[in-house]
């Protein structure tokens, strides 16, 4: 203890009080669409209990909460509701994407099925498993408290320089080249695919 | 009960029967299918429509009609089942509706429309049931690919500054 200081105060920097409080209640937005979903009940639940980790208190609206958990794969037409729930939640805010659908797809490479959350809202941690342990999920969680304690600020100046999108490139020459090659039907009106030029303006990396 | 016998002699022998273990299946030509089923419906007593559905037959072997369209009918007083198929092409892929039959074809419809763009005359309300409302394609049809033409990765990229 500094000299001077009486009994009950000590000194620390305010980003680190502010990590500490952050991390120790973040109160997730469980966005459970599939079976990760079930882990995720599973992990609230007594045997596991998120609880001890000061995550227990699941909102049902984004405008309450601070971690959006991502648990199951994202279909296309769900994906704006997805991206709309990200916008609405306050800051600080963090993402988790859980489980192997939510990070790449999974097994479901169709047209219905978005190929990883993190093409479209930014994710902070991925959990593996196709669906991951509660046990996983709560190093998850342990992972994203020392994240949240090492990198946060105050003020939440660590977000603003996130300014690239950290996932896959939403359009990959694989998926543009097999447009291009389909004969299409002459009645059948579909979407016109981007050009390759378009495409690598979109941020696409040549092969 | 299911009688050949009648609806031959009224709608013409274009009618053919099979059966495969306990399926009993009619082929019925497009044109008569509406007063077939209809007949079906108030005659020989089949008063539910358990599911209607279409199949793409593009490259399959031995095949000469593109779609197929199939109504599983059955009858609740003593569960009898009847499949009822019907088969049509392009560009006329047109079939009237059987919601003024059963109302359960109202659903069921739609999900014919929006996999196959089979339109359903008559249909109260022929929207898209599953994909988007702004969805052009119609994704059960086989010269469709099955990762899209691009649908799946039309959306804006948020990043972490701007949200």
């Amino acid at each position: 203890m500094a000299v001077g200081l009486p009994e009950n105060v000590f000194l620390t920097q305010l980003d680190a009080a502010a990590n500490w409080a952050r991390s120790n209640s973040l109160w997730p937005m469980p966005f459970a669409t599939a079976c990760c979903g079930i882990e995720l009940m599973a992990t609230a639940a007594s045997r596991h209990d998120i609880a001890r980790f000061g995550a227990e208190v699941m909102r049902f609206s984004p405008r309450q909460c601070d971690l959006l958990i991502v648990a199951g794969r994202v279909v296309m037409k769900m994906l704006p509701v997805l991206q709309r729930i990200w916008l609405q939640m306050p800051e600080p805010k963090w993402c988790i994407s859980m489980g192997a659908c939510a990070c790449t797809g999974g097994v479901f490479d169709t047209y219905a099925v978005v190929q990883g959350c993190d093409r479209f809202i930014p994710v902070d941690l991925y959990v593996p498993g196709c669906p991951p342990r509660p046990e996983q999920l709560l190093a998850a969680l342990i992972e994203m408290q020392n994240k949240i304690k090492q990198t946060g600020t105050l003020m939440g100046s660590e977000f603003g320089r996130r300014t690239t999108p950290t996932g896959p490139s939403p359009f990959d020459l694989d998926e543009l080249r097999r447009a291009r090659e389909m004969q299409p039907l002459v009645d059948l009106e579909i979407y016109t695919p981007p050009t390759l030029a378009e495409a690598v303006q979109a941020g696409a990396k040549r092969v | 009960m299911f009688d050949l016998a009648i609806l031959q002699s009224r709608f013409g022998d274009q009618i053919t029967e099979s059966t495969f273990r306990d399926n009993h299946r009619i082929v019925v030509p497009a044109h008569s299918l509406y007063p077939i089923l209809e007949c079906l419906k108030t005659e020989q007593g089949f008063d539910a429509l358990m599911e209607l559905t279409a199949v793409d037959y593009l490259e399959y072997e031995g095949a000469t009609d593109r779609y197929g369209v199939v109504y599983v009918l059955l009858n609740t007083v003593n569960s009898e089942r009847l499949i009822v198929k019907t088969m049509i092409n392009p560009p006329q892929l047109e079939l009237p509706s059987v919601y003024p039959l059963w109302k359960s074809a109202d659903w069921l419809e739609r999900e014919v429309y929006d996999m196959f763009g089979i339109v359903f005359p008559g249909h109260p309300d022929l929207r898209r049931i599953l994909m988007p409302e702004e969805f052009t394609a119609f994704p059960l049809r086989k010269d469709y690919p099955l990762k899209g033409i691009g649908e799946r990765h039309n959306f804006p990229v948020i990043t972490r500054a701007e949200s």
